[in-house]
């Protein structure tokens, strides 16, 4: 691995969207305070039909998927050996550890009783029969692997940087605050011999952390569709399959790789650098194969389960599928074309709307899964509260957040070759 | 009068007090009042009951006897001082009505009456004579000094299946006859021992009796339908019937309704007590209930007639069988910021989309990157 490839997003952290995301952060925040204080029902609609809201559908099932870029850039860099996608791996580790980090905080906020959640320690309190505690378990291990993957880059910031953010901090301070400038200084030093001797120890075992960073996800994201095979009175059979954790792993690999590509196109764009097309376009030739193999398997199985009639009912739910469907197969037909410099996915825009539309496509169907096409009868109905929406708001601006202070901070991005000097414009 | 009863001594601890609570819980009463009738049952004065059969069949006296409870004939037996029983008593003959007038004499005023069957009253009641007397005079005689008067089972309560159509003896139940005593009717064919037996006790512990209905049941075991608490509730909600005996339905244990079950006009607290101390009553083992605790039912209607439904829907106390909605919607406010987010974000992408350039010229890509293998065919 080297170091290299990546660099520094030079300009202000203070930005305005960084004020404006941190504005939704707080917002959130608060809500989750008064969630912890006053109880779920204070600032949730979530009942006994409806027991998961959006936090499980997006921020956990939708969430976990988007944040599978490190999963499927792994996918192509590790398994298929094209070592050229290398430079994305880093961004990809860092979006992927936010959305797992968060959806098991998420996680928290619905289950409450944090005074309890010790007991997921103890293997003596473990069920092993449970779906739930897989993907808990490989949520909670995953966020783990990604941020050992990730903390090359940070000691390599520790080690090779010259804190001049953190000396100019410490000359703002008030002279009072500050409690002895040497002694500090002299401490920075033996933090960058400690993260120097570290780091090449680290990378020489990460490989093994990498084959767990592939692993693990293979396993929950299968374990999410598997979730909900126990409700076959309660998901509607366009969705209720025996094939749900297969269609929720092919479903997070093309979502992942989508991510990849509408990552890049916005960073580039934002942060002014020139478009890694060359990379975005070799990713985005993969997604075809994934989502046909997907619409096929979701078709093929609507045709043995008798149930193709419901799909085209125009009923709905049948509006849903259909959705969720055109929206995938759309995003996947304009990925289609020859090779080459001029080959469409060359194109940021018709990549950018490709990756969009297949992101709202896979996420629509996760949320027919777990909220729309789910029915506890009774008369049971659940739309979720402004606040649950604004704990999910907050929670998504601090991934956006910390994307943004950290590509600043450590060397994230894959160096840009022979293009002008990096300028932060709109971020 | 602190003379220990002879129930207390004869029946184990364990076991008195058993029947004891179960008497309290079933005449409705809170757990903590169990003690004052464990003390009632251990000490009152043992009241002296008086007990005429007139046409019956004696289910009653069966029943109250061979319920197989532990000991519970003992407890009704030791608990009064039954003086008269024409079917118990060792006594005959004049021998036997010379002690129901000594006991009459002496408990004038005190005693009470249990009467077991239904009076006849056409051609001055001669269809039914104890010792040279017609029920109807037997029983108004003993009846002026007593302190009440129990009426066990339908005939003595209403007179059952004697003053059915056309009712040729012109059979009555006592209430009639007596509009004006104190009159507490236990109806059913055979009634619960346990319906009689609680309201002994819940006299003897409150020296008064229970609440009593129109019909002068007693309410805590005739205070609501069999229909508002039979096992077979949620299939008549379900709208899931036996159609005919034996059928799929039967056999499924759905509910007995179309086979004439009279559980939704019926009074009783069959499905909840239950008999036998085995926990089965008719409904439990395939019987549509035949209503025997009411006036105008048993004997008045056939058992295959479908009884009228008053109140289709369950009481409040049920939880609905109606999709009543549950769960909040969507509020407008809501509804407007989540619009507010997606619009922006679908018109933040749309602006995106077309600030983005739709062609690359070649000094706007990133070079191919150093780590980059130049032998790889695609897209270069």
């Amino acid at each position: 691995m080297s170091h290299h490839e990546y660099q520094k997003v030079e300009g202000r952290i203070f930005s305005r969207s960084f004020f404006i995301l941190l504005t939704f952060v707080l917002i959130g925040m608060s809500l989750i305070v008064v969630r912890f204080v006053k109880g779920i029902g204070a600032v949730s609609n979530m009942n006994d039909g409806y027991p998961w809201g959006i936090w499980i559908a997006y921020d956990v099932a939708t969430g976990t998927a988007i944040a599978c870029g490190g999963y499927a850039v792994a996918i192509l860099v590790y398994i298929r050996n094209h070592m050229r996608y290398h430079p994305l791996m880093r961004s990809c580790i860092l979006t992927s550890l936010f959305g797992y980090g968060l959806a098991g905080f998420s996680v928290m906020v619905d289950l409450g009783r944090p005074w309890n959640a010790y007991n997921f320690f103890l293997p003596s309190k473990w069920q092993f029969n449970s779906v739930m505690f897989e993907v808990a378990l490989c949520v909670m291990a995953y966020s783990m692997v990604l941020l050992i993957e990730f903390l090359p880059a940070i000691l390599y910031s520790l080690e090779k940087s010259k804190w001049v953010r953190f000396r100019r901090f410490m000359d703002w301070l008030h002279p009072r605050l500050v409690p002895d400038k040497k002694a500090v200084l002299d401490k920075i030093e033996r933090v960058q011999a400690g993260a120097g001797w570290l780091r090449p120890r680290l990378e020489k075992i990460l490989i093994f952390i990498i084959v767990l960073g592939i692993t693990l996800p293979t396993m929950h994201q299968s374990s999410l569709g598997s979730m909900l095979l126990i409700a076959p009175t309660k998901l509607h059979p366009l969705w209720h399959t025996p094939m749900l954790p297969l269609l929720f792993l092919i479903n997070a690999i093309f979502m992942g790789y989508s991510i990849v590509i509408f990552e890049s196109i916005i960073s580039s764009y934002s942060f002014n650098r020139p478009y890694e097309s060359r990379e975005i376009a070799g990713v985005s030739r993969v997604i075809p194969g994934f989502t046909v193999v997907w619409m096929l398997v979701v078709f093929g199985d609507l045709a043995y389960r008798g149930q193709l009639g419901a799909a085209f009912s125009m009923d709905h739910l049948s509006l849903w599928f259909l959705a969720q469907m055109v929206l995938v197969g759309t995003g996947s037909f304009l990925l289609l074309g020859a090779r080459g410099p001029s080959s469409p996915r060359r194109s940021p825009r018709r990549l950018f709307i490709s990756a969009a539309l297949i992101l709202v496509g896979g996420a629509v169907y996760r949320f027919n899964v777990y909220l729309i096409g789910f029915d506890p009868g009774q008369g049971w109905s659940y739309f979720p509260s402004l606040a649950e929406i604004m704990i999910t708001v907050g929670i998504v601006s601090l991934e956006l957040l910390g994307y943004l202070v950290l590509v600043k901070m450590v060397p994230v991005l894959p160096k840009a070759h022979g293009a002008p000097p990096l300028q932060t414009q709109n971020a | 009068m602190k003379t220990t009863s002879r129930l207390a001594e004869n029946l184990p601890r364990r076991d008195f007090i058993k029947a004891c609570v179960k008497a309290t819980a079933l005449m409705g009463l809170p757990a903590s009042l169990s003690s004052r009738v464990e003390a009632a049952a251990q000490t009152a004065a043992r009241p002296t009951v008086i007990w005429l059969h007139f046409q019956e069949c004696t289910g009653c006296s069966e029943s109250v006897l061979r319920s197989s409870h532990p000991s519970v004939s003992e407890l009704v037996l030791d608990l009064i001082s039954l003086d008269y029983h024409e079917t118990l008593m060792a006594g005959a003959g004049l021998q036997a009505e010379e002690a129901l007038h000594a006991s009459m004499e002496a408990n004038r005023g005190k005693y009470f009456l249990v009467v077991e069957g239904a009076v006849p009253t056409a051609m001055d009641g001669i269809f039914c004579m104890i010792g040279g007397k017609t029920a109807l005079a037997s029983l108004r005689e003993v009846a002026e000094g007593a302190a009440a008067i129990l009426c066990i089972g339908t005939c003595s309560s209403f007179g059952g299946i004697q003053a059915a159509p056309p009712n040729p003896t012109g059979a009555r139940g006592v209430s009639e006859i007596l509009p004006d005593k104190a009159i507490i009717n236990i109806p059913g064919c055979p009634p619960s021992p346990y319906n009689f037996l609680s309201t002994i006790l819940y006299y003897l512990t409150f020296n008064r009796f229970p609440e009593l209905d129109a019909l002068r049941r007693p309410k805590f075991a005739y205070g609501r339908r069999i229909h508002e608490h039979c096992e077979r509730r949620p299939h008549f909600d379900a709208g899931r019937f036996a159609s005919e005996y034996g059928d799929e339905g039967h056999a499924a244990g759905y509910c007995l309704y179309k086979l004439g079950c009279k559980g939704p006009v019926t009074y009783a607290n069959c499905s909840v007590q239950r008999f036998n101390d085995a926990g089965v009553w008719p409904v439990s083992i395939g019987h549509p209930c035949i209503g025997c605790t009411e006036p105008d039912v048993m004997f008045h209607q056939t058992v295959a007639q479908k009884a009228q439904i008053e109140d289709p829907t369950p009481f409040a106390g049920f939880p609905s069988t109606e999709p009543t909605p549950k769960g909040s919607g969507p509020d407008p406010l809501t509804v407007g910021v989540l619009g507010l987010f997606a619009g922006a974000g679908i018109g933040a992408g749309a602006m995106l989309a077309r600030k983005l350039p739709n062609r690359l010229d070649p000094e706007q890509q990133a070079e191919p990157h150093p780590t980059t293998k130049s032998d790889d065919a695609d897209e270069t």
